[in-house]
């Protein structure tokens, strides 16, 4: 044993304070790691400001209620756009609402996983959740605007197609509220002689409220900054009407921001920057509105 | 009658007696209903998933019946809207430009997010871990748009042009690149760090009890033991740069370029969908099922990555008793 | 064994009443007993007055012991009594929890351990410490055991050493045809033999053990003890075991926690009772609260 009697007669030398070089190195991975993710930070910083910089002063009561116009950037303004955002949140919460949550409680709750098609359908939503947007937008575009629906280019279809894209977050989240409710509520609920139904609509759904109205939430704002979709399903960047409802032709937000950007005059870019600050503050509101739902209501079993 | 109606209750579980079996019943149907309505909502995620496929591939074959698989696959020359002589299809420039910029953007992101993982992860105290964390969150949620008009009104002119002094055209693929990049970072951020949260105190006590340093343990243990989250990060990531469109769209241009040059304009596979359909498309035209046959590519592409990261999530995950 | 007679020591109160201060002096003189004044054994650690707080809570208050060279000390008593606590203090382990403090000292082979110019890192390379489940890396056996002299820098060649700590560690024969498997793939009481060999590889002077047998069977509670009374030659060992059995059959000392209840604030403080050889603790203790706990009176 002469490497251990060696070594541990080394030991028994008094312990010494750490090396520099070894303190150098700690200190220098640890300043490495987080510079790096102050980096991170910055761009959203610089991002923040830039585009607040170019928007800012031309944010106004006359920008949301002027339409958009092609000429004058004056007097451009994002009204038809808002109205068609607004309105896409309205429509697309109430498909992805009933269906995701009927998904959702039919998987939770009904669903014997040892059935094929169950678990084909779980694989689905998987795989769903991994197709980029643009090509949700083809299959609007071809079954919804065109196709099988033949909606047009209208509200609606741009609403479905959105729905679309992010029922399968819906759906997730939706389970994980419904999976957190705990077998001991069910249980007591069908002890007392209710039925299935009577004990999910009673009792589960209830509980499971808040974290899925934060979900639904944050689907939906995530749906409402997209924008290769609405390119596809036809949504109009110049539209000087009010919304004449679910099967008009409509704009929205990212689709003017878009058109905006790629104009060759300087003036209506920092129109896209002013129409992007009024597309961010709804989604700041909508995540502060999640936020505060989660917080207050809660359900800790 | 009350009397009665305790006396049939009692005689045995609710629903087993003969005078509340109607009731059942009918209460069954109703279930059933509610079952097959519940079953038909769930079925919507197949519906879709079989829509996206039909309606690619439908239009798709009629496409290849008109051009060749040679030509789509092998020819280097991408002028689908160009009329008679002009007009070719050879996808290869769109391929390699989504490759090429989805790399950049990695090159950014890969570094910069695993270490901002393991900063909040290893090092960061509770009370800047809840400032930091929900700051990346909020980055993660900026639509892409609003990258787009980032990389094109200031990474191009003032970062690119004035504060580095390279030469590169309005619309170039290094801009899209660096803000594809930025775009991708809070996603590998957030999933490796929950990667390396994930690994249990046990091992790291472990390794400090053998006289490790905190940088030892975290890139000695922590780090390999959390490999298979951070794989799926890295993988995440590469997927949602793939699938971009804005971004590229504004930033990058509409002229697609097969070539290593990044100050020229570049056109992805997502981006030339969206530039089309921006113009004018008439139904049944080849023009249109150029849309279909890229978008085929696009979602075939992204159908192997999703699969190449369950495969390695798969190798490399560690079981702990 | 002297008694060595010392004055209270004024311990952290945030109101005291008379009854609690009567208490805590006798306790005190019980405690001023616990040295083990043993002038023919090497000290290793010279643990005076030590108290561990978590945040203001204090954890354990006011050890006094002198643990002795290659010799096998455990530390016993009822569970939340604080001996993980105090044991974590002697490979400052405890430097890990940001509201862990530690006052008092702790001198090992004379220095100060918590001096302010030593280092950690440098403490658990002579300390080693094998913990209550063991925790072996995902990784392969070899490079388990070849984890801590990679870190250390120690020079050699790294397959003696491996087989060294394995052969030190009783589970080279078992391995020696699978040092590349991954060490998931061993049984509990192997993995644990694994966490001892592993720590051995970093030959260090003294080997802290935190219930290692707790969550083992019978047998491989045996292969360990007998473990222990080998390692015993070359290293010092202190173990903390709720195991009575366990202690009486391994130990050459025995240290004695209880934990205390403070009347006013209902916060429990673990102290030491009694140390003293193991024999005369299980046989003829002289604290009647280490005959409660050693006849099992008490739980």
């Amino acid at each position: 044993m002469a490497v251990t009697a060696g070594h541990r007669e080394a030991t028994r030398r008094a312990v010494e304070p750490a090396s520099s070089s070894q303190r150098l190195k700690e200190s220098a991975f640890k300043a490495t790691m987080l510079l790096s993710t102050l980096v991170g930070l910055l761009f959203l910083t610089v991002l923040l400001v830039d585009v607040g910089r170019d928007g800012l002063p031309l944010v106004g009561a006359d920008f949301i209620t002027s339409f958009p116009s092609r000429i004058s950037p004056e007097t451009s303004g994002v009204r038809s756009a808002l109205q068609g955002t607004l309105l896409l949140i309205v429509v697309t919460a109430a498909f992805i609402v009933p269906v995701g949550i009927a998904t959702a409680i039919y998987l939770e709750e009904y669903a014997d996983t040892e059935r094929w098609w169950n678990r084909i359908i779980e694989l689905n939503i998987q795989n769903l959740a991994a197709v980029p947007s643009i090509v949700y937008g083809i299959l609007g575009l071809a079954w919804i605007v065109r196709g099988p629906l033949s909606l047009g280019r209208v509200l609606l279809a741009g609403a479905l197609t959105l729905g679309l894209l992010v029922l399968p977050v819906v759906i997730v989240v939706a389970r994980e509220a419904i999976r957190a409710v705990p077998s001991s509520i069910r249980d007591g609920s069908l002890a007392l002689g209710a039925t299935q139904w009577q004990t999910i609509w009673k009792q589960v759904l209830p509980g499971a409220l808040p974290g899925i109205a934060t979900g639904v939430i944050l689907a939906l704002s995530r749906a409402i900054g997209e924008t290769a979709p609405l390119i596809l399903v036809g949504a109009v960047a110049f539209y000087r009407f009010d919304s004449d409802g679910l099967l008009s032709s409509f704009s929205a937000l990212p689709i003017q921001i878009l058109e905006a950007v790629t104009d060759s005059d300087p003036a209506f870019r920092d129109l896209a920057a002013a129409a992007i600050i009024v597309l961010l503050v709804i989604l700041l509101l909508m995540n502060s509105v999640a936020i505060f739902l989660r917080n207050r209501y809660e359900q800790k079993w | 009658m009350a009397s009665a109606d305790f006396t049939a209750r009692a005689a045995g579980p609710p629903g087993s007696g003969a005078g509340l079996r109607y009731r059942r019943t009918r209460r069954s149907a109703g279930e059933q209903v509610i079952k097959v309505l519940l079953g038909a909502a769930a079925l919507l995620s197949v519906v879709t998933t079989t829509g996206i496929v039909v309606s690619l591939l439908s239009e798709t074959i009629a496409f290849f019946g008109e051009v060749g698989f040679a030509e789509f696959f092998l020819g280097t020359d991408w002028n689908p809207l160009r009329q008679g002589d002009q007009q070719s299809f050879g996808v290869l420039p769109l391929i390699w430009s989504t490759v090429y910029l989805t790399l950049i953007g990695l090159v950014i992101a890969i570094p910069l997010g695993i270490a901002s993982a393991i900063y909040l992860a290893e090092y960061a105290s509770p009370r800047v871990r809840r400032i930091i964390k929900p700051t990346l969150e909020v980055l993660a949620g900026i639509p892409t748009i609003v990258l787009g008009y980032f990389a094109l009104t200031y990474v191009t002119p003032i970062v690119l042009r004035d504060l580095l002094g390279i030469e590169v055209r309005i619309f170039n693929g290094l801009s899209a690149g660096i803000v594809l990049g930025i775009l991708v970072l809070p996603t590998i951020a957030s999933v490796a760090e929950d990667a390396l949260s994930s690994v249990p105190q046990s091992l790291r006590e472990g390794a400090y009890g053998l006289g490790a340093t905190q940088r030892q343990v975290v890139l000695r243990v922590v780090f390999p033991a959390a490999l298979s989250g951070i794989v799926a990060a890295l993988v995440l990531g590469a997927s949602r740069a793939i699938g971009e469109t804005v971004v590229i769209l504004i930033a990058a241009g509409a002229d697609p370029n097969l070539t290593f040059d990044l100050g020229v304009s570049h056109q992805t596979m997502a981006a030339f969908i969206a530039q089309t359909a921006r113009g004018d498309i008439s139904q049944g035209g080849t023009e249109f099922q150029t849309i279909f046959a890229v978008g085929t590519t696009l979602f075939v592409i992204t159908l192997l990555v999703n699969a190449i990261a369950i495969r390695l999530v798969r190798r490399f995950r560690q079981v702990y008793d | 064994m002297s008694k060595r007679m010392t004055e209270p020591t004024p311990a952290r109160r945030s109101a005291s009443t008379n009854e609690s201060f009567a208490r805590e002096a006798a306790d005190v003189t019980t405690l001023s007993t616990a040295v083990a004044d043993r002038p023919d054994h090497e000290t290793i650690f010279d643990v005076e007055d030590v108290s561990v707080f978590y945040g203001d809570k204090r954890a354990v208050r006011n050890v006094r012991i002198r643990l002795a060279q290659n010799e096998i000390t455990a530390l016993i008593g009822p569970s939340g009594c604080g001996k993980s606590t105090f044991i974590r203090c002697l490979n400052r382990m405890n430097d890990l929890i940001p509201s862990a403090k530690v006052t008092g000292s702790i001198g090992y082979h004379g220095q100060d351990l918590y001096g302010s110019d030593v280092d950690p890192v440098q403490v658990r390379k002579r300390i080693g410490m094998v913990f209550q489940k063991p925790n072996p890396f995902p990784k392969s056996i070899y490079d388990n055991i070849a984890f801590g002299p990679r870190v250390l820098g120690l020079k050699g060649d790294m397959d003696e050493i491996v087989e060294s700590a394995l052969r030190r560690g009783a589970l080279w024969d078992e391995v020696k045809d699978r040092l590349k498997t991954n060490a998931f793939g061993m049984s509990g009481g192997q993995q644990q033999r694994l966490c001892i060999a592993r720590s051995l590889a970093t030959s260090p002077d003294v080997l802290l053990m935190d219930e290692p047998c707790s969550a083992l069977d019978p047998i491989s509670t045996g292969r360990i003890e007998d473990l222990m009374m080998e390692l015993k030659q070359d290293y010092s060992i202190v173990i903390v075991t709720h195991n009575m059995q366990q202690a009486a059959r391994v130990s050459d000392m025995t240290a004695f926690f209880t934990v205390e209840l403070d009347g006013d604030s209902g916060h429990r403080t673990g102290a030491v009772v009694e140390y003293d050889k193991t024999d005369k603790v299980f046989q003829n203790p002289s604290d009647k609260r280490t005959e409660d706990y050693v006849t099992g009176k008490v739980g």
